[in-house]
């Protein structure tokens, strides 16, 4: 399993191949975007606490306020980014390198 | 012959667990001991029975570095959550929020949204080309060498930094719980430990990381339905946050002279807003970077990933520890306030100033107190799921920092891949005790220290070093074995140099001039409780006045500890009066000049190689191609 998997593949045509183009540009745009979303919002929540602390200390209702709303939102959208990703990736990266790794070896027109 | 082993083993650790001479003090009264080692030796007997039937099918390299990559998604999500869940953040943060209220909770935020680079970019990637290490990754196109010894060298680093901190930590952790010395603790942690993962190898740590993700998951829940069922759910619960004399007492405290003239309510209401803890900011973010870049960068959490079948296993594996570690934070948030009403944070403070024992009390006062059965039970419920969660955090960093020894240095630098599978699980074995003994020892050695910045240190490493280093072999063309040899250098040494000249050393000149300064004060404050003294009319001032003398002669003892402690020394470890560098965290500074570093040596480092794999590395790594093969046989 280590070292010798008996299979030749010429990874520049797959590389080239226009399917794994589009899984590529699918996975960098989504991804990348996600990823920026995420942090961005994650640094808001100190951000938020150090320079806007009458904003989180604002009380929504009860005792309940911004702040704390906030810290909660960070769960939730964290979760939520988790579910896109999962969803997207398994409807549609998993079948698009699915083809790749069934055509692997024919692509390049080498057995 | 296993079989044999293990029994002497288990034999040793329930030895060491149980024949303690000398017993300390600690949360569990001494009448109520038996309680504690029976819930102790339950959970211990579980594991070791794990491991016994783990220890039949570890026949290769492969069982022992990843159970031959045979783990279910949602069993890794839950071993994942195993490894994270350090007693730091499970003791910990329950603790910063039941003292700091608000504060602590925004803390535990950073911890869950690391898993998202771990998701989007780290683990898919990583079990699509990987095998056992995170070497494995670097050298995939680049010097295997060259590359290898360096990310050992990291791997081996990062992971003895953040056991040195679970040593330690869960020594005090079991010595102030249970009593038990601090060194009996620490060789009780260590031989289990060793006993899981020499014989199991990651089978048996796996099921002991599973075990101890249910143990802890199951008390926190228990916990929070029985603090709900007093105080309320969510709004209810706030309201009598804010309504508790005990909060609102401690939110004064806090607060000192800024607190006068605000009401009862103003103060408890304070406790649900951010300040009372950390007051700069520019910390908070540099701590944040460290665990949002850090998490994908540590060892053992990269290592979890290569045990899974697929790339989509381990995007399960990560939803389930994303659910199962975020669910476990929202809770603190109600076993941190809640011992901060049940207990309160005096008394949370009297048995250990920074917190960590507010879930375990918060357990034993909603079970009874402390005489009754049940809150006996529940706090030995507690303390040994402390210990579990130590055993199981160390199994998976000695399995990283052993693989690191074994797979990469021995077998592949030394070696260079010339070995024979019974050499391979040889050499794995060997570099576990290896690694087992060293944490034993750092953990006896480093007895008394603070270590609770080794932690922080540890992500900061990983988040400077590793993580720059295996993005960008991973998704940029260019980067080549210069920008990866630069990179894990300039990335660990910035890291541990700013620690070095920061605020986390102990600063002997300041703590010093401080004791003189109440030295000097207490002929003035002396002078004031006998005049109070002479004055007193009832009992009630005289209790005052007794209690005012007591504070003086703590204050005066303390002082004159810390005197004798440094003696002439004005400096600290590395000879510095006071911090060259503000920051508690180092990663705003270490995590872009560690990519810096990979992108400048690979820029000026030509390497053929590393560009004529990219095609084959990009593929594979976004595709699966052979990942799934060798796994489909």
């Amino acid at each position: 399993m280590a070292t010798a998997v008996p299979v030749r593949i010429d990874w520049q045509a797959i590389v080239a191949d226009p399917r794994f183009q589009a899984l590529h540009a699918a996975k960098t745009r989504f991804l990348w975007g996600l990823m920026a979303f995420s942090i961005l919002f994650y640094f808001l929540l100190p951000l938020g606490a150090a320079y806007a602390p009458g904003l989180f200390a604002r009380k929504v209702f009860g005792p309940v306020n911004v702040g704390i709303l906030f810290a909660l939102s960070e769960f939730l959208v964290a979760w939520g980014v988790a579910f896109v990703y999962a969803r997207r990736a398994n409807a549609e990266f998993d079948r698009m390198s699915a083809e790749l790794i069934r055509d692997a070896e024919k692509i390049g027109g080498r057995k | 012959m296993n079989r044999k082993h293990l029994a002497a083993l288990g034999v040793l650790a329930a030895a060491a667990a149980v024949a303690t001479p000398a017993f300390a003090q600690g949360a569990v009264a001494p009448q109520w001991r038996w309680l504690a080692f029976s819930v102790f030796g339950a959970i211990i007997a579980a594991t070791m029975f794990v491991t016994y039937l783990a220890a039949k099918r570890v026949k290769s390299a492969a069982d022992f570095y990843t159970a031959g990559g045979g783990v279910s998604g949602l069993q890794n999500g839950w071993a994942i959550a195993g490894d994270y869940l350090s007693a730091a953040s499970f003791l910990g943060i329950a603790g910063l929020i039941s003292i700091w209220g608000y504060d602590g909770f925004m803390y535990s935020v950073g911890w869950l949204v690391a898993y998202i680079t771990v998701l989007l970019v780290i683990a898919e990637p990583c079990r699509n080309i990987g095998k056992y290490t995170l070497a494995d990754i670097l050298a995939y196109r680049n010097n295997p060498r060259a590359t290898r010894i360096v990310g050992a060298i990291s791997v081996i680093t990062v992971s003895t930094f953040y056991l040195t901190a679970q040593m330690v930590g869960g020594g005090v952790l079991v010595k102030t719980l249970i009593g038990i010395d601090y060194e009996i603790s620490v060789v009780a942690v260590g031989v289990l430990m060793l006993g899981y993962v020499l014989f199991g190898g990651m089978v048996a740590t796996t099921w002991v990381q599973i075990i101890k993700a249910v143990l802890l998951v199951t008390a926190s829940i228990v916990l929070v339905i029985m603090v709900w069922s007093q105080y309320g759910v969510f709004g209810d619960f706030l309201s009598n946050v804010v309504a508790d004399p005990k909060v609102q007492a401690r939110v004064a405290q806090i607060l000192g002279d800024a607190s006068k003239g605000m009401t009862p309510e103003q103060l408890g209401q304070r406790f649900l807003e951010p300040g009372l803890l950390f007051k700069a900011p520019i910390d908070q973010i540099s701590l944040g970077m460290a665990l949002v870049f850090g998490t994908a960068g540590l060892p053992h959490i990269l290592m979890r990933f290569f045990t899974v079948p697929t790339a989509k296993a381990a995007r399960v594996s990560v939803i389930w520890a994303m659910a199962i570690i975020g669910g476990f934070y929202v809770l603190t948030l109600f076993l941190g306030m809640g011992s901060a009403m049940k207990v309160g944070a005096d008394q949370i403070r009297a048995v250990d100033p920074g917190g960590n024992m507010a879930a375990p009390l918060l357990a034993q006062a909603l079970g009874g107190g402390a005489d009754s059965l049940l809150g006996n039970f529940m706090l030995a419920f507690v303390a040994a799921v402390a210990f579990a969660t130590i055993v199981a955090v160390v199994a998976g960093l000695v399995l990283a920092a052993a693989s690191a020894m074994a797979h990469d240095l021995y077998v592949g630098v030394i070696r260079g891949e010339h070995v024979t599978p019974q050499e391979q699980v040889k050499a794995a074995r060997i570099a576990t005790v290896l690694v087992g003994a060293l944490a034993i020892g750092i953990g006896i050695a480093a007895k008394g220290q603070n270590v609770a910045h080794l932690v922080a240190l540890a992500f900061a490493v990983a988040a400077s070093a590793n993580f720059p280093c295996v993005l960008l072999t991973l998704y940029w063309k260019r980067c080549n074995t210069g920008g990866i040899v630069l990179g894990m250098i300039v990335g660990t040494f910035t890291a541990i140099a700013l620690v070095l000249v920061s605020p986390n050393m102990t600063y002997p000149k300041p703590l010093k001039a401080a004791a003189q300064k109440v030295l000097d004060g207490a002929s003035v404050r002396k002078a004031r409780i006998d005049t109070d003294l002479a004055g007193a009319a009832d009992d009630q001032a005289k209790a005052a006045v007794a209690k005012a003398q007591a504070a003086l002669d703590k204050d005066v003892a303390g002082a004159k500890a810390t005197l004798d402690r440094f003696g002439k020394d004005d400096t600290s470890l590395v000879g510095l009066e006071k911090p060259l560098f503000e920051l508690r965290n180092p990663g705003l500074i270490s995590i872009p000049l560690g990519f810096l570093a990979v992108i400048i040596g690979s820029l000026l480092y030509r390497d053929k190689r590393a560009e004529d794999m990219w095609d084959e590395l990009y593929a594979r790594q976004n595709t699966g191609i052979l990942a799934a093969k060798a796994a489909a046989h």
